[in-house]
């Protein structure tokens, strides 16, 4: 393919996305820019040119090796719903612009920090950068078929010219707010097109070389695997690679979080937090299907190639040698995409930290005070276009120096652990509020150095003295200091080696010196703040401890500054409104001092924005006892609300007790009102006939017929009986209910008292010529109150005299011995009882529809007293169900 | 004159037998049921002056006997006069509602109950 064509091609595929972005930024509200699916897409900026071409390569050389690197973000991603949730919102309500500005404010918002931080990323990212203008040179060249000669002047270099493009590109789309919390959607929304695309440009080319270069996968498989050294490719045979695949996991995980270009798409491009719980199964499956054809291509790229092409760009050398150029590229604009959105997002968060953590807290900030609001703007917008292209170039002069030694793939894991070392400052203290801003610091710089003599050093040593006796002799030709064999740890590969000594050095020291020396009041106080997740759903502007003296006016003018006049207003308006602080107040106090930090934080960076404040206002510092104080105050209050509300938590049970016990009694009552009712009718009814009966033997004396005057005296005896009788029973069951009554228990022979109580009872039977029988003749001895049993006896047997029909009536007697128990039986083969009255025949004052007598003649007391003697003995009493003819009372009395 | 007809509907025996006996004095007519399901059964026949209704009886009580008057048509002019041991006064009021005309409570005087009886059919 033409040069000129190839070129004219890139041009148009560029004012593409320029359009693409230009109508996002236009229509940045609209859902088609803010939804889940562009979000996820745009997380898959993560692949860059490195995963289009350079794990081919890997998977050609090293077999599965290529895997953790993806893993590692597939491992992480669910983590997300709870780390990246809370990161989100930290940086949404501190106007965080970059990872250097989140990890240095939560170390008390120190600048030297948020410096270092933005050093390591520059150093991590430009090798990364320059590794995409190599792909871009070397599959330029692949396609134009004419061999890249690196080490031209640049202006003659095409490459250049592709990086200046880029450049001008993300200038464009990077630098239109001042504020740099501000969000990208052209950015955005032009990555996720590119993401959609690469992928689908390498599952076209994955399919093709599968399926129409070679049969489908068995087929590539079966011839690869006749090839000599197959299997030792693609096997984990040792526990040496175990522990490879082990570091390079855990360094991709750290990444998918820590590298700018990630932190940049996930927290600060977040537009909304629901899109993550779409992210977290949808952004793995788009690793999984970049990762499908890997291994195919590469083994297809092997068996077609041998050893003689670069394995990593087997996607493009493949179709071309098929003569299918367009195929060519499409791929070629796919690994273009992978590498225009890596560069733009990283040279994007990049210029942010250049400008908000180095560059203005470290030396602009005094020119920024005596300027004009609209020149601070451009100041800072002017910063961050230099700090772009200077990023490029640097990285393009990396490239034209060092990237002919190096692998795409190795270039990326430097990166990785470079920028790996934020790991303990940004995980642990997250969760730890005890980590502190020197113990961050120090473990940076240690990690960063060790790093560096361990994986930097030695290629750079090589690619200027061509020599490699330090990689084999270790420094002064000391071996436990050989780079890539620290300590005789030589089985691990020089990146996993790298990040394992950097990394355990970085958190050992990160975690002793925090452990060591406390931090500065301050930054306890912000680390409070992040790591308390209960509060930072609601971070106040009160969360911080300050004390000092400032006029508002002064603030006022400083905000003015960055700010303009009419922002300024708005803000300060809304500030007032918010507290209810009259809007002339003179001293500006803890609140709006924190306000205006984090006002000003989003245009200049925290440390800058820290460092202007403090200059109009004379802040004092905290006493240790006065912090303690507060800290006391609030612990106290703390306490004083677990204890309230312990309290509280007792009130309510007890309450709930109350309620029900006040139930119970309201239910009691009911119960002693309806019994006392029931009695007062029960009594009355004898009274009423004893009393008309009286009154009209009185009143008729003389001409009252004898027979009339005989009933009704007969009347007044038997209702007098009545009377007596149902005082009795009602003086009985109180006595027994309210455990007034003591048993009187004495060894008896329950033969006895059954022939005692027919004994009773015989004089009404035999006048009815009713039956009864007494089956058990045995005589057998236990403890029990006999005049008590009797009373249940003779009970139960006139109930069943009342139920039976005269002369046909048979009542039958009969015991047996039970569990420690002996169950007595009282049988009829009277009317029965109807089933709707089993439930509640022992109840007081229930009484049968079915009784034989008109009228019936107990109190209807009797059996609720059995049922209260029989449970005074801790025994049973029971009417059998399921009983066809007659009824059967049976009740059980315990031996001891 | 025509012997005025009184239905006594109490299950005591004993109570029915002198309200009975003081009724006959009088020359009434005198029909009596245990329950009230007996004393709709006299009411199929029969059409008394007065009922004389307890409350608490087996079966068919006092107050489900009322509402069955109330609904025959032919016992408009039947006057009922409830005649019981309840005596709280939302029983009563609970009797007059239902449509009773009159509540008497037990125990109770012969020669009042006989008189406001006359009363209330003069």
């Amino acid at each position: 393919m033409s040069n000129y064509l190839l070129v004219i091609i890139i041009f148009c595929y560029l004012a593409v996305l320029f359009y693409i972005a230009f109508i996002a930024e236009k229509n940045a509200k609209s859902k088609w820019v803010n939804n889940p699916y562009i979000y996820t897409l745009s997380l898959a900026v993560y692949c860059s040119a490195w995963t289009y071409y350079g794990s081919i390569g890997t998977a050609a050389n090293s077999g599965v090796d290529f895997l953790p690197i993806y893993l590692g973000p597939a491992i992480a991603v669910p983590l997300w719903i709870i780390l990246l949730r809370k990161i989100i919102r930290i940086s949404k309500q501190h106007k965080i612009s970059s990872i250097a500005d989140f990890i240095s404010l939560r170390y008390g918002n120190n600048r030297f920090l948020g410096a270092l931080i933005t050093v390591l990323c520059i150093t991590a990212t430009v090798p990364y950068i320059s590794l995409q203008l190599k792909a871009v040179a070397d599959t330029f060249a692949i396609m134009t078929n004419e061999p890249h000669p690196i080490g031209l002047g640049m202006f003659d270099d095409s490459t250049f010219y592709i990086a200046l493009i880029l450049a001008i590109f993300a200038t464009f789309f990077g630098t239109q707010a001042t504020d740099a919390s501000e969000k990208h959607k052209g950015i955005v929304t032009t990555v996720a097109f590119e993401s959609l695309l690469k992928l689908t440009f390498f599952l076209i080319i994955g399919v093709y070389v599968t399926y129409y270069l070679f049969d489908g996968t068995e087929d590539i498989y079966n011839k690869i695997s006749a090839e000599a050294n197959f299997d030792s490719l693609n096997k984990l045979p040792t526990l040496e690679s175990g522990f490879n695949w082990f570091f390079m996991l855990m360094l991709s995980f750290t990444a998918i979080f820590l590298l700018p270009r990630q932190f940049q798409i996930s927290v600060l491009e977040n537009s909304r937090e629901k899109h993550l719980k779409k992210a977290i199964w949808m952004f793995p499956l788009y690793l999984l299907l970049f990762n499908i054809f890997v291994i195919f291509i590469a083994w297809a790229g092997k068996l077609t190639f041998g050893e003689n092409a670069n394995a990593e760009y087997y996607t493009l050398l493949l179709p071309l040698n098929s003569g299918h150029t367009f195929l060519a590229l499409l791929v070629f604009l796919g690994g273009f995409s992978a590498v225009i959105s890596m560069v733009v997002v990283s040279t994007l968060a990049l210029s942010k930290m250049i400008s908000n953590n180095l560059i203005i807290p470290y030396g602009f900030l005094d020119k920024f005070i005596k300027a004009k609001p609209e020149e601070n703007a451009l100041y800072i917008k002017n910063i961050r276009r230099i700090s772009i292209f200077t990023v490029i170039i640097l990285a393009y002069f990396f490239y034209n120096n060092f990237s002919i030694e190096l692998s795409l793939y190795s270039i990326g894991l430097i990166s990785f652990v470079i920028v790996a070392q934020l790991a303990p400052s940004f995980f642990i203290g997250l969760f730890w509020n005890r980590g502190s801003s020197l113990g961050s610091i120090l473990g940076i710089i240690l990690g960063f150095a060790i790093s560096t003599y361990t994986l930097i050093l030695p290629f750079t040593i090589e690619a200027f003295t061509g020599g490699s006796e330090f990689t084999d002799l270790g420094l002064f030709g000391i071996a436990a200091l050989k780079p890539y064999a620290l300590f005789g740890i030589d089985f691990l590969s020089p990146p996993a080696h790298a990040f394992f000594w950097s990394l355990s050095a970085n958190i050992l020291c990160y975690l002793t010196i925090s452990v060591a020396f406390k931090g500065h009041y301050r930054e306890r106080n912000y680390a409070e703040m992040f790591v308390d997740s209960k509060n930072y759903s609601s971070l106040q502007d009160n969360a911080l401890v300050w004390k000092g003296e400032a006029y508002v006016a002064d603030i006022k003018n400083v905000l003015t500054k960055f700010l303009g006049e009419a922002r300024t207003q708005r803000a300060l308006l809304l500030f007032f409104k918010k507290y209810h602080i009259p809007s002339d107040t003179q001293m500006a106090d803890a609140r709006l001092i924190n306000f205006s930090e984090k006002l000003l934080t989003g245009s200049i960076g925290g440390a800058s924005a820290k460092i202007l404040i403090a200059g109009v206002v004379k802040e004092q510092e905290i006493s240790l006892t006065e912090v303690l104080k507060i800290l006391e105050e609030s612990k106290e209050t703390i306490s004083s609300n677990k204890a309230l509300q312990e309290k509280s938590i007792e009130l309510t049970d007890l309450t709930g007790k109350l309620k029900e016990a006040n139930e119970e009694l309201i239910v009691k009552d009911k119960q002693k009102d309806e019994f006392l009712d029931t009695v007062a009718h029960e009594l009355k009814t004898p009274i009423t006939g004893i009393r008309a009966a009286s009154e009209l033997l009185m009143d008729e004396n003389d001409d009252m017929p004898p027979e009339i005057r005989q009933t009704f005296l007969k009347n007044i005896v038997s209702d007098s009986d009545r009377l007596s009788r149902l005082i009795n029973n009602i003086l009985d069951f109180e006595k027994l209910s309210t455990g007034r009554q003591q048993l009187n228990l004495k060894k008896h022979n329950i033969q006895k008292t059954l022939k005692k109580a027919i004994g009773n009872i015989q004089h009404i039977a035999a006048k009815k010529e009713i039956k009864i029988v007494n089956l058990n003749s045995f005589n057998f001895e236990l403890p029990y109150d006999e005049d008590r049993i009797l009373q249940v006896l003779t009970n139960l047997l006139s109930n069943s005299l009342k139920f039976c029909e005269p002369e046909k009536g048979v009542i039958t007697l009969d015991y047996k011995l039970g569990n420690n128990c002996i169950e007595v039986y009282v049988k009829d083969n009277g009317k029965g009882i109807p089933d709707e009255d089993i439930n509640y025949i022992f109840d007081k004052f229930y009484q049968s529809k079915n009784q034989n007598t008109i009228k019936p003649q107990g109190s209807g007391l009797g059996l609720a007293i059995s049922k209260q003697i029989i449970e005074k003995h801790n025994g049973r009493i029971w009417l059998e169900k399921g009983v066809k003819v007659g009824s059967t009372f049976g009740f059980k009395l315990p031996f001891n | 004159m025509k012997m005025k007809k009184i239905l006594i509907v109490d299950d005591e025996p004993n109570i029915v037998m002198t309200l009975e006996y003081a009724f006959k004095k009088k020359d009434f007519e005198v029909y009596i049921a245990r329950d009230g399901g007996e004393a709709m059964h006299i009411l199929e026949t029969s059409i008394p002056d007065v009922v004389l209704l307890d409350i608490m009886m087996p079966n068919v009580d006092g107050y489900q006997t009322l509402e069955h008057i109330k609904k025959n048509d032919a016992l408009k002019n039947t006057k009922v006069v409830f005649l019981t041991a309840k005596n709280k006064i939302s029983d009563i009021e609970k009797g007059l509602k239902l449509g009773a005309d009159k509540y008497l409570t037990k125990p109770f005087s012969i020669k009042k109950i006989v008189s406001e009886i006359l009363g209330l059919l003069n």
